[in-house]
Protein backbone atom coordinates (compact mmCIF):
# COMPACT_ATOMS: atom_id res chain seq x y z
CA UNK A 1 0.00 0.00 0.00
CA UNK A 2 1.67 3.43 -1.24
CA UNK A 3 -0.13 6.38 0.45
CA UNK A 4 0.52 9.82 -0.99
CA UNK A 5 -0.71 12.63 1.69
CA UNK A 6 -0.89 15.92 -0.84
CA UNK A 7 -2.38 19.17 -0.36
CA UNK A 8 -2.11 21.80 -3.73
CA UNK A 9 -2.15 24.82 -0.91
CA UNK A 10 0.80 24.70 1.93
CA UNK A 11 0.81 24.72 5.76
CA UNK A 12 -2.43 22.13 5.47
CA UNK A 13 -1.39 20.09 7.46
CA UNK A 14 -0.14 16.90 5.48
CA UNK A 15 3.11 16.57 7.59
CA UNK A 16 0.65 16.45 10.66
CA UNK A 17 -1.72 14.30 9.30
CA UNK A 18 1.68 11.52 7.48
CA UNK A 19 3.44 12.30 10.86
CA UNK A 20 0.40 11.17 13.04
CA UNK A 21 -0.63 8.13 10.60
CA UNK A 22 2.71 6.58 10.27
CA UNK A 23 3.28 6.82 14.63
CA UNK A 24 -0.48 4.89 14.95
CA UNK A 25 0.32 2.05 12.71
CA UNK A 26 3.80 1.61 13.52
CA UNK A 27 2.49 0.93 17.27
CA UNK A 28 1.29 -2.81 15.28
CA UNK A 29 2.41 -2.87 11.95
CA UNK A 30 5.53 -2.55 9.43
CA UNK A 31 5.43 1.31 8.09
CA UNK A 32 7.62 3.58 6.16
CA UNK A 33 7.52 6.91 6.06
CA UNK A 34 9.00 9.32 3.27
CA UNK A 35 9.47 13.05 3.00
CA UNK A 36 9.05 13.48 -0.32
CA UNK A 37 8.74 17.89 0.38
CA UNK A 38 12.65 17.67 -0.41
CA UNK A 39 13.16 21.50 -0.81
CA UNK A 40 11.91 21.55 3.45
CA UNK A 41 11.23 18.06 4.60
CA UNK A 42 10.07 18.26 7.94
CA UNK A 43 8.77 14.98 9.38
CA UNK A 44 12.03 14.46 10.59
CA UNK A 45 11.08 17.06 13.44
CA UNK A 46 8.36 14.75 14.79
CA UNK A 47 10.90 11.69 14.78
CA UNK A 48 14.09 12.44 15.96
CA UNK A 49 16.74 10.25 15.52
CA UNK A 50 20.70 9.63 14.60
CA UNK A 51 20.01 8.45 10.32
CA UNK A 52 22.03 7.15 8.21
CA UNK A 53 22.88 10.19 5.16
CA UNK A 54 24.22 9.26 2.04
CA UNK A 55 24.73 11.83 -1.09
CA UNK A 56 22.77 11.76 -3.86
CA UNK A 57 24.10 12.64 -7.41
CA UNK A 58 23.17 13.35 -10.57
CA UNK A 59 25.87 12.60 -13.23
CA UNK A 60 26.81 15.49 -15.40
CA UNK A 61 29.19 15.61 -18.46
CA UNK A 62 32.96 16.48 -18.47
CA UNK A 63 34.29 17.39 -21.92
CA UNK A 64 37.77 17.20 -22.75
CA UNK A 65 38.63 20.08 -24.21
CA UNK A 66 41.95 18.38 -26.14
CA UNK A 67 39.74 16.11 -27.80
CA UNK A 68 36.74 18.71 -28.60
CA UNK A 69 36.43 19.69 -31.85
CA UNK A 70 34.08 22.50 -31.23
CA UNK A 71 32.03 20.93 -33.98
CA UNK A 72 28.41 21.75 -31.65
CA UNK A 73 26.82 18.49 -31.75
CA UNK A 74 26.23 18.86 -28.10
CA UNK A 75 25.30 22.24 -27.90
CA UNK A 76 22.65 21.57 -30.93
CA UNK A 77 21.35 19.00 -28.85
CA UNK A 78 20.91 19.73 -25.46
CA UNK A 79 17.43 21.32 -25.04
CA UNK A 80 18.00 22.76 -21.70
CA UNK A 81 20.60 25.46 -23.05
CA UNK A 82 23.46 23.44 -20.69
CA UNK A 83 25.94 23.08 -22.77
CA UNK A 84 27.09 26.73 -25.09
CA UNK A 85 30.21 25.80 -27.61
CA UNK A 86 31.69 28.97 -29.42
CA UNK A 87 34.11 28.79 -32.09
CA UNK A 88 37.23 27.75 -29.78
CA UNK A 89 35.26 27.59 -26.12
CA UNK A 90 33.06 26.17 -24.39
CA UNK A 91 30.49 26.96 -21.70
CA UNK A 92 29.05 24.12 -19.62
CA UNK A 93 26.09 25.29 -17.13
CA UNK A 94 26.08 22.73 -14.51
CA UNK A 95 22.32 23.96 -13.00
CA UNK A 96 20.87 23.90 -16.27
CA UNK A 97 21.57 20.10 -16.99
CA UNK A 98 18.94 17.34 -16.73
CA UNK A 99 21.95 14.49 -16.97
CA UNK A 100 19.96 13.14 -19.98
CA UNK A 101 23.23 11.84 -21.32
CA UNK A 102 22.61 13.12 -24.69
CA UNK A 103 26.15 15.37 -25.12
CA UNK A 104 27.92 12.14 -24.82
CA UNK A 105 25.94 9.79 -27.44
CA UNK A 106 25.91 12.69 -29.90
CA UNK A 107 29.80 13.24 -29.74
CA UNK A 108 31.23 12.41 -32.29
CA UNK A 109 34.67 12.63 -31.09
CA UNK A 110 34.02 10.74 -27.38
CA UNK A 111 35.72 13.55 -26.15
CA UNK A 112 32.89 13.78 -23.22
CA UNK A 113 32.42 11.98 -20.11
CA UNK A 114 30.07 11.92 -16.62
CA UNK A 115 30.95 12.69 -13.08
CA UNK A 116 28.75 12.41 -10.16
CA UNK A 117 27.34 16.11 -8.81
CA UNK A 118 25.88 16.28 -5.85
CA UNK A 119 22.25 17.89 -5.44
CA UNK A 120 21.25 16.30 -1.92
CA UNK A 121 21.08 14.05 0.57
CA UNK A 122 19.22 10.86 1.31
CA UNK A 123 18.75 9.82 5.39
CA UNK A 124 17.01 6.55 6.69
CA UNK A 125 16.20 6.64 10.31
CA UNK A 126 14.21 4.04 12.26
CA UNK A 127 12.75 6.41 14.79
CA UNK A 128 10.77 3.87 16.55
CA UNK A 129 10.74 0.18 16.54
CA UNK A 130 8.17 -0.23 13.27
CA UNK A 131 8.96 2.58 11.78
CA UNK A 132 11.56 3.46 9.39
CA UNK A 133 11.48 7.58 8.29
CA UNK A 134 13.02 8.14 4.73
CA UNK A 135 13.99 11.97 3.99
CA UNK A 136 15.36 13.33 0.78
CA UNK A 137 17.15 16.69 0.95
CA UNK A 138 17.82 19.26 -1.99
CA UNK A 139 20.98 20.89 -1.30
CA UNK A 140 20.47 24.74 -1.37
CA UNK A 141 20.78 26.27 -5.33
CA UNK A 142 20.52 23.00 -6.47
CA UNK A 143 17.35 23.19 -9.22
CA UNK A 144 16.21 19.64 -9.37
CA UNK A 145 14.26 18.19 -6.55
CA UNK A 146 12.76 14.98 -8.57
CA UNK A 147 15.59 13.34 -8.83
CA UNK A 148 15.88 13.17 -5.05
CA UNK A 149 12.37 12.10 -4.63
CA UNK A 150 12.90 9.45 -7.11
CA UNK A 151 15.52 8.04 -5.41
CA UNK A 152 13.97 8.47 -2.07
CA UNK A 153 11.21 6.53 -3.74
CA UNK A 154 13.23 3.81 -4.50
CA UNK A 155 14.44 3.24 -0.90
CA UNK A 156 10.80 2.15 0.25
CA UNK A 157 9.62 0.45 -3.16
CA UNK A 158 9.63 -3.12 -1.93
CA UNK A 159 8.26 -2.15 1.51
CA UNK A 160 4.34 -3.09 2.83
CA UNK A 161 3.20 0.46 3.99
CA UNK A 162 4.29 3.15 2.76
CA UNK A 163 3.11 6.65 3.34
CA UNK A 164 4.42 9.62 1.23
CA UNK A 165 4.19 13.07 2.31
CA UNK A 166 4.51 15.27 -0.78
CA UNK A 167 5.45 18.96 -1.13
CA UNK A 168 2.71 21.46 -1.65
CA UNK A 169 1.23 22.45 -4.92
CA UNK A 170 0.69 20.41 -7.92
CA UNK A 171 4.24 20.50 -10.03
CA UNK A 172 6.40 18.49 -11.09
CA UNK A 173 7.67 17.00 -7.76
CA UNK A 174 4.34 16.37 -6.46
CA UNK A 175 3.70 14.39 -9.70
CA UNK A 176 6.46 12.50 -9.01
CA UNK A 177 5.40 11.59 -5.54
CA UNK A 178 2.33 10.43 -6.61
CA UNK A 179 3.13 8.59 -9.73
CA UNK A 180 2.57 4.84 -8.75
CA UNK A 181 0.20 5.38 -5.55
CA UNK A 182 -1.98 2.91 -4.99
CA UNK A 183 -4.21 6.30 -3.14
CA UNK A 184 -4.10 9.83 -2.21
CA UNK A 185 -4.95 11.90 0.65
CA UNK A 186 -6.09 15.43 -0.08
CA UNK A 187 -5.59 17.53 3.39
CA UNK A 188 -7.30 20.73 2.83
CA UNK A 189 -8.76 23.64 5.26
CA UNK A 190 -11.87 25.73 5.44
CA UNK A 191 -10.77 28.56 3.62
CA UNK A 192 -11.18 30.26 -0.17
CA UNK A 193 -7.42 29.58 -0.93
CA UNK A 194 -7.57 26.08 1.01
CA UNK A 195 -10.66 25.00 -1.44
CA UNK A 196 -9.26 26.59 -4.33
CA UNK A 197 -5.72 24.37 -4.26
CA UNK A 198 -7.63 21.29 -3.33
CA UNK A 199 -9.23 21.86 -6.64
CA UNK A 200 -6.32 21.65 -8.28
CA UNK A 201 -4.59 19.34 -6.60
CA UNK A 202 -7.60 16.62 -6.98
CA UNK A 203 -7.56 17.42 -10.88
CA UNK A 204 -3.83 16.34 -10.38
CA UNK A 205 -4.88 13.09 -8.92
CA UNK A 206 -7.52 12.46 -11.21
CA UNK A 207 -5.47 12.97 -14.60
CA UNK A 208 -2.64 10.29 -12.74
CA UNK A 209 -5.58 7.53 -12.02
CA UNK A 210 -4.94 8.53 -8.18
CA UNK A 211 -7.95 7.45 -6.28
CA UNK A 212 -8.36 10.35 -3.91
CA UNK A 213 -10.47 11.42 -0.58
CA UNK A 214 -10.37 14.50 1.89
CA UNK A 215 -9.70 15.69 5.03
CA UNK A 216 -10.67 19.33 6.49
CA UNK A 217 -7.95 20.69 9.27
CA UNK A 218 -8.80 23.39 10.97
CA UNK A 219 -12.18 23.14 10.33
CA UNK A 220 -14.57 25.98 11.92
CA UNK A 221 -17.65 24.00 11.22
CA UNK A 222 -18.82 25.81 8.43
CA UNK A 223 -17.27 23.77 5.86
CA UNK A 224 -20.26 23.58 3.31
CA UNK A 225 -18.17 24.88 0.65
CA UNK A 226 -15.74 22.18 0.44
CA UNK A 227 -18.62 19.35 1.51
CA UNK A 228 -20.04 20.64 -1.21
CA UNK A 229 -17.37 20.43 -3.76
CA UNK A 230 -16.12 16.85 -2.53
CA UNK A 231 -19.64 16.26 -3.03
CA UNK A 232 -19.83 17.01 -6.55
CA UNK A 233 -16.04 15.68 -7.35
CA UNK A 234 -16.94 12.40 -5.54
CA UNK A 235 -14.01 13.08 -2.77
CA UNK A 236 -14.86 11.21 0.38
CA UNK A 237 -14.11 13.09 3.28
CA UNK A 238 -12.29 10.70 5.59
CA UNK A 239 -11.45 12.77 8.88
CA UNK A 240 -12.67 16.63 9.77
CA UNK A 241 -9.84 17.87 12.65
CA UNK A 242 -11.54 20.89 14.34
CA UNK A 243 -9.93 24.37 14.70
CA UNK A 244 -8.01 23.87 17.77
CA UNK A 245 -5.15 25.88 19.99
CA UNK A 246 -4.70 22.88 21.98
CA UNK A 247 -3.90 20.61 18.60
CA UNK A 248 -1.53 23.71 17.18
CA UNK A 249 0.41 23.66 20.40
CA UNK A 250 0.94 19.76 20.37
CA UNK A 251 2.13 20.38 16.84
CA UNK A 252 4.32 23.45 17.07
CA UNK A 253 6.13 21.78 20.16
CA UNK A 254 7.09 18.99 17.40
CA UNK A 255 4.78 16.30 19.08
CA UNK A 256 2.27 13.99 18.08
CA UNK A 257 -1.07 14.68 18.28
CA UNK A 258 -1.48 10.92 18.68
CA UNK A 259 0.96 10.45 21.36
CA UNK A 260 -0.65 13.13 23.78
CA UNK A 261 -4.06 12.46 22.95
CA UNK A 262 -4.20 8.86 22.37
CA UNK A 263 -8.32 8.79 21.51
CA UNK A 264 -6.76 10.17 18.30
CA UNK A 265 -5.43 6.97 16.84
CA UNK A 266 -8.81 5.37 16.45
CA UNK A 267 -9.58 8.15 14.32
CA UNK A 268 -6.13 7.83 12.05
CA UNK A 269 -6.85 4.00 12.32
CA UNK A 270 -10.07 4.18 10.46
CA UNK A 271 -8.98 7.36 7.64
CA UNK A 272 -5.86 4.18 6.91
CA UNK A 273 -9.19 1.73 6.55
CA UNK A 274 -10.94 4.53 4.21
CA UNK A 275 -7.59 4.71 2.60
CA UNK A 276 -7.66 0.88 2.20
CA UNK A 277 -11.04 0.79 0.86
CA UNK A 278 -10.36 3.84 -1.96
CA UNK A 279 -7.05 1.94 -3.11
CA UNK A 280 -9.67 -1.26 -3.75
CA UNK A 281 -7.33 -3.44 -1.26
CA UNK A 282 -8.31 -6.13 0.48
CA UNK A 283 -8.92 -4.98 4.46
CA UNK B 1 29.22 46.66 -37.08
CA UNK B 2 26.40 44.38 -36.44
CA UNK B 3 23.76 45.87 -33.98
CA UNK B 4 21.12 42.89 -32.36
CA UNK B 5 18.30 44.47 -30.51
CA UNK B 6 15.48 42.27 -28.89
CA UNK B 7 11.94 43.20 -30.58
CA UNK B 8 8.68 43.17 -29.67
CA UNK B 9 7.93 42.71 -34.05
CA UNK B 10 9.91 42.12 -36.88
CA UNK B 11 10.52 45.91 -37.86
CA UNK B 12 12.71 48.93 -37.04
CA UNK B 13 9.48 50.71 -35.57
CA UNK B 14 8.45 47.61 -33.25
CA UNK B 15 8.58 47.95 -29.37
CA UNK B 16 12.37 46.87 -27.95
CA UNK B 17 11.13 43.92 -25.81
CA UNK B 18 13.12 43.82 -22.04
CA UNK B 19 13.78 40.00 -22.10
CA UNK B 20 16.65 38.66 -24.05
CA UNK B 21 15.91 34.75 -23.83
CA UNK B 22 12.68 34.94 -24.56
CA UNK B 23 12.03 38.13 -27.08
CA UNK B 24 9.37 37.57 -29.92
CA UNK B 25 12.26 39.22 -32.40
CA UNK B 26 15.86 39.51 -32.42
CA UNK B 27 16.21 42.47 -35.06
CA UNK B 28 19.75 42.83 -36.07
CA UNK B 29 20.93 46.28 -38.22
CA UNK B 30 23.80 46.93 -39.77
CA UNK B 31 24.66 50.20 -38.59
CA UNK B 32 26.69 51.18 -41.26
CA UNK B 33 24.16 50.29 -44.58
CA UNK B 34 20.70 50.48 -42.31
CA UNK B 35 19.58 47.44 -43.07
CA UNK B 36 18.40 44.95 -40.70
CA UNK B 37 17.26 41.28 -41.10
CA UNK B 38 14.43 40.15 -38.29
CA UNK B 39 15.14 36.81 -36.60
CA UNK B 40 12.09 34.90 -34.97
CA UNK B 41 12.93 33.76 -31.89
CA UNK B 42 12.44 30.02 -32.00
CA UNK B 43 13.29 29.27 -28.30
CA UNK B 44 10.31 31.42 -26.76
CA UNK B 45 8.50 29.03 -25.36
CA UNK B 46 11.11 26.78 -24.59
CA UNK B 47 11.47 25.80 -20.88
CA UNK B 48 14.69 26.56 -19.84
CA UNK B 49 18.21 27.27 -21.30
CA UNK B 50 16.73 29.96 -22.93
CA UNK B 51 19.13 32.83 -22.14
CA UNK B 52 22.62 30.79 -23.31
CA UNK B 53 20.56 29.23 -26.60
CA UNK B 54 19.56 32.74 -27.83
CA UNK B 55 23.07 34.43 -26.85
CA UNK B 56 24.40 30.82 -29.32
CA UNK B 57 21.60 32.09 -31.90
CA UNK B 58 23.06 35.47 -31.84
CA UNK B 59 26.75 34.82 -32.35
CA UNK B 60 26.43 32.81 -35.23
CA UNK B 61 24.44 35.47 -36.49
CA UNK B 62 27.89 37.66 -35.95
CA UNK B 63 26.32 40.16 -33.91
CA UNK B 64 28.94 42.76 -32.35
CA UNK B 65 26.54 44.35 -29.85
CA UNK B 66 23.46 43.55 -27.85
CA UNK B 67 20.76 45.65 -26.64
CA UNK B 68 18.61 44.34 -24.20
CA UNK B 69 16.60 45.13 -21.02
CA UNK B 70 17.23 42.12 -18.83
CA UNK B 71 19.97 39.54 -19.17
CA UNK B 72 20.05 36.17 -17.18
CA UNK B 73 23.85 35.47 -16.11
CA UNK B 74 24.25 32.74 -18.14
CA UNK B 75 23.05 34.27 -21.51
CA UNK B 76 26.26 36.75 -20.38
CA UNK B 77 28.78 34.32 -19.49
CA UNK B 78 28.13 32.79 -23.47
CA UNK B 79 28.14 36.68 -25.11
CA UNK B 80 30.76 37.97 -22.98
CA UNK B 81 33.03 34.54 -24.26
CA UNK B 82 31.88 35.30 -27.87
CA UNK B 83 32.61 39.57 -26.86
CA UNK B 84 29.59 40.92 -27.69
CA UNK B 85 29.23 43.71 -26.13
CA UNK B 86 25.80 43.81 -24.08
CA UNK B 87 24.12 47.35 -23.30
CA UNK B 88 21.17 47.97 -21.15
CA UNK B 89 18.08 50.05 -22.74
CA UNK B 90 14.93 50.58 -20.93
CA UNK B 91 13.19 53.57 -22.51
CA UNK B 92 10.22 51.93 -23.89
CA UNK B 93 10.56 53.24 -27.03
CA UNK B 94 11.14 51.28 -30.39
CA UNK B 95 14.04 49.21 -32.16
CA UNK B 96 14.86 52.75 -34.49
CA UNK B 97 14.86 55.39 -30.84
CA UNK B 98 17.19 52.12 -29.20
CA UNK B 99 19.71 52.52 -32.14
CA UNK B 100 19.73 56.13 -31.84
CA UNK B 101 20.37 55.95 -28.09
CA UNK B 102 22.99 53.81 -28.98
CA UNK B 103 24.86 55.93 -31.86
CA UNK B 104 24.41 59.06 -29.58
CA UNK B 105 26.50 56.76 -26.85
CA UNK B 106 23.81 57.41 -24.18
CA UNK B 107 22.91 53.68 -23.44
CA UNK B 108 24.88 52.10 -20.43
CA UNK B 109 26.28 48.46 -20.65
CA UNK B 110 25.07 45.49 -18.63
CA UNK B 111 27.43 45.65 -15.55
Amino acid sequence: MKLAIASGKGGTGKSMVAANLAFTLAMDSQVSLVDCDVEEPNLHLFFPSDPMTRDVTLPIPVIDELICTYCGKCGEFCRYGAISVLPKKLLFFADLCHSCGGCVLVCPEKAIHEEPKRIGTLSVSTPLPGLKLVTGMLDTGSPLAVPIIHEVKKETSDDPIVILDTAPGTSCPVVEALEGCDACILVTESTPFGLHDLGLAADVTERLGIPAGVIINRSDGKDEETLRFCAEHGLDVMLTIPFSREIASIQSRGDLLCRVQPEWQKEFRSLFIKSKLLAKEDL
Amino acid sequence: MKVCITAQGADLEAKVEERFGRAPYFIIVDSETGSFEAIANPFINGSGGVGPKAAKLIIDRQADVLISGLLGGNAQSVLDSAGIVQYVYHDGGTVSAALDAFRKNALNKVN
